[in-house]
C-alpha cells in the first residue's frame, strides 16, 4: 500500500512540474509573439508617419504627435501580453 | 545584495525593488518601518511603501498648483509680463484644455476638465517620483492603477447618465443599430447588448493593465540588465550594462510623461463618447 501511495506522490510531483514547466513554455511563447507583434504594429506606423510627412512636411508637428500617441496604444496591448506572462510564471 | 555575487538571486532583487513593502528603504542608509494592521471594515488599510508615494505625489501636485497659484497672482500684481513657474503650470493646464479635454468632450467639457487635470497631474507626479534615486512608482502597483480606472469608470458612466438621461443610458447597453425595427432590432439588441457591457468593463481595465505595465516593464529592464552586472562581474559588461541603462532611463522619462497623458486622453475620449451618443 505505501509503494502505491509513493507511486501517486511521484506521478503528482511530476504533474506539478510539467504545468510549471508548461506554464513557463507558454509564458515564453506568447511573449514572444506579442513581441513579434508589437514590432510589426510599430514598424508599421513609422513607416507610415514619415511616408506621411515626407508627403506633407508641414503637418509634421500633427503626424509626429499622433504617431507617438499610436505607438503608445500599441505598446500597450504588447505589456499586457506581458503582464499575461508574469501571471504565468507566478501562479502555479 | 553584495554577499550574493556568487549565485545572485535576480528575482528576487527586481520584486524587492518593483513590489509594495511594509517598509521605506533606503539602501546604503537604512530601511523605516511603516506601520501595519491598520483594517478599516476588516480592509487592510495600512500605509504601505506604495501609499506613502502616493501621498507625497498628491502633496507634490498641491505644492505645485498653489506656488503657480501664487506665482501668477504676485506677477499680475507686480505687472509683469507672463514667465516664471506660474505661466509653465498654466502652458500645462492649457494643453490638458485644449488639446485632450475639448477636442474630446466639445462644449460639455468644462466640468470634467478638473478631473482629467487631476488625473494627468497625479498620475505623472506619480511616475516621476520612481525616477528619482529612492523612489518608487506607486503606478507600478496594480491595485493603485486599477483604483484610478475604477474611479475613471465611476466618472464615464455616471457622465453618461447625467447627460443622456436613465433611458438614453440604457440605450447605449442595450444598443440597437438605427434605422432597424420590429424582429431585426430585437435580434441585433440581443446579439450587441453582451458585446457592450463587456465593452464598458474593458475599457477601464486596458486603461488599468496598460499603465501598470508601461511602468512596472521600464523598471523591470532596467534592473534586470543591472542584475546582468552581477551575473557577469565583468567591467566590460557593467560599461555596456551602464550605457544601456541610461538609455532606457531617457526612455522612461518619455513614457512616464506619455503614460499620463494617454491615461487622460483616453478617460476625456470615452467621457465624450458617453456624452455625445445621440
Amino acid at each position: 500500500m505505501v509503494h502505491m501511495l509513493l507511486q501517486v506522490q511521484d506521478a503528482q510531483t511530476a504533474i506539478d512540474v510539467a504545468k510549471s514547466t508548461n506554464a513557463l513554455l507558454g509564458a515564453g511563447i506568447g511573449l514572444g509573439l506579442a513581441a513579434i507583434g508589437a514590432g510589426i504594429g510599430v514598424g508599421l506606423i513609422g513607416s507610415r508617419a514619415t511616408e506621411a510627412i515626407a508627403r506633407q512636411p508641414q503637418a509634421s508637428g500633427d503626424i509626429r504627435g499622433a504617431m507617438i500617441l499610436t505607438a503608445a496604444l500599441v505598446e500597450g496591448v504588447a505589456l499586457v501580453a506581458c503582464v499575461f506572462a508574469l501571471l504565468f510564471k507566478l501562479i502555479k | 545584495m553584495m554577499a550574493l555575487l556568487q549565485q545572485p538571486d535576480i528575482g528576487r532583487m527586481i520584486f524587492e525593488h518593483t513590489a509594495d513593502a511594509h517598509f521605506l528603504e533606503f539602501p546604503p542608509f537604512g530601511r523605516i518601518p511603516l506601520p501595519t494592521g491598520w483594517t478599516l471594515f476588516g480592509i487592510d488599510v495600512s500605509p504601505t511603501k506604495h501609499v506613502v508615494y502616493m501621498l507625497l505625489a498628491a502633496i507634490g501636485v498641491l505644492v505645485c498648483v498653489f506656488a503657480a497659484k501664487r506665482s501668477i497672482v504676485r506677477r499680475h500684481r507686480e505687472n509683469r509680463a507672463p514667465g516664471g513657474f506660474g505661466t509653465a503650470i498654466e502652458a500645462m493646464v492649457i494643453f490638458v484644455r485644449d488639446d485632450i479635454v475639448l477636442p474630446a468632450m466639445g462644449h460639455g467639457g468644462e466640468r470634467y476638465l478638473p478631473y482629467i487635470l487631476t488625473l494627468f497631474f497625479f498620475i505623472m507626479f506619480c511616475n516621476f517620483f520612481g525616477l528619482v534615486p529612492w523612489g518608487s512608482t506607486a503606478t507600478g502597483n496594480v491595485a493603485v492603477t486599477a483604483g484610478l480606472a475604477l474611479i475613471s469608470f465611476v466618472v464615464i458612466e455616471v457622465s453618461g447618465m447625467i447627460a443622456l438621461g436613465a433611458k438614453g443610458y440604457l440605450k447605449t447597453i442595450v444598443m440597437v443599430p438605427p434605422g432597424m425595427t420590429g424582429f431585426g432590432a430585437v435580434a441585433m439588441a440581443f446579439i450587441l447588448t453582451p458585446i457592450e457591457i463587456i465593452g464598458k468593463l474593458v475599457k477601464p481595465f486596458a486603461l488599468c493593465l496598460r499603465l501598470f505595465a508601461n511602468m512596472t516593464g521600464g523598471h523591470f529592464v532596467i534592473l534586470s540588465l543591472m542584475g546582468l552586472i552581477f551575473i557577469f562581474g565583468s567591467w566590460l559588461v557593467a560599461g555596456g550594462s551602464v550605457a544601456l541603462i541610461l538609455f532606457m532611463m531617457c526612455l522612461e522619462l518619455l513614457v512616464a510623461l506619455l503614460q499620463a497623458y494617454i491615461f487622460a486622453l483616453l478617460t476625456s475620449v470615452f467621457i465624450g463618447m458617453m456624452l455625445h451618443e445621440h
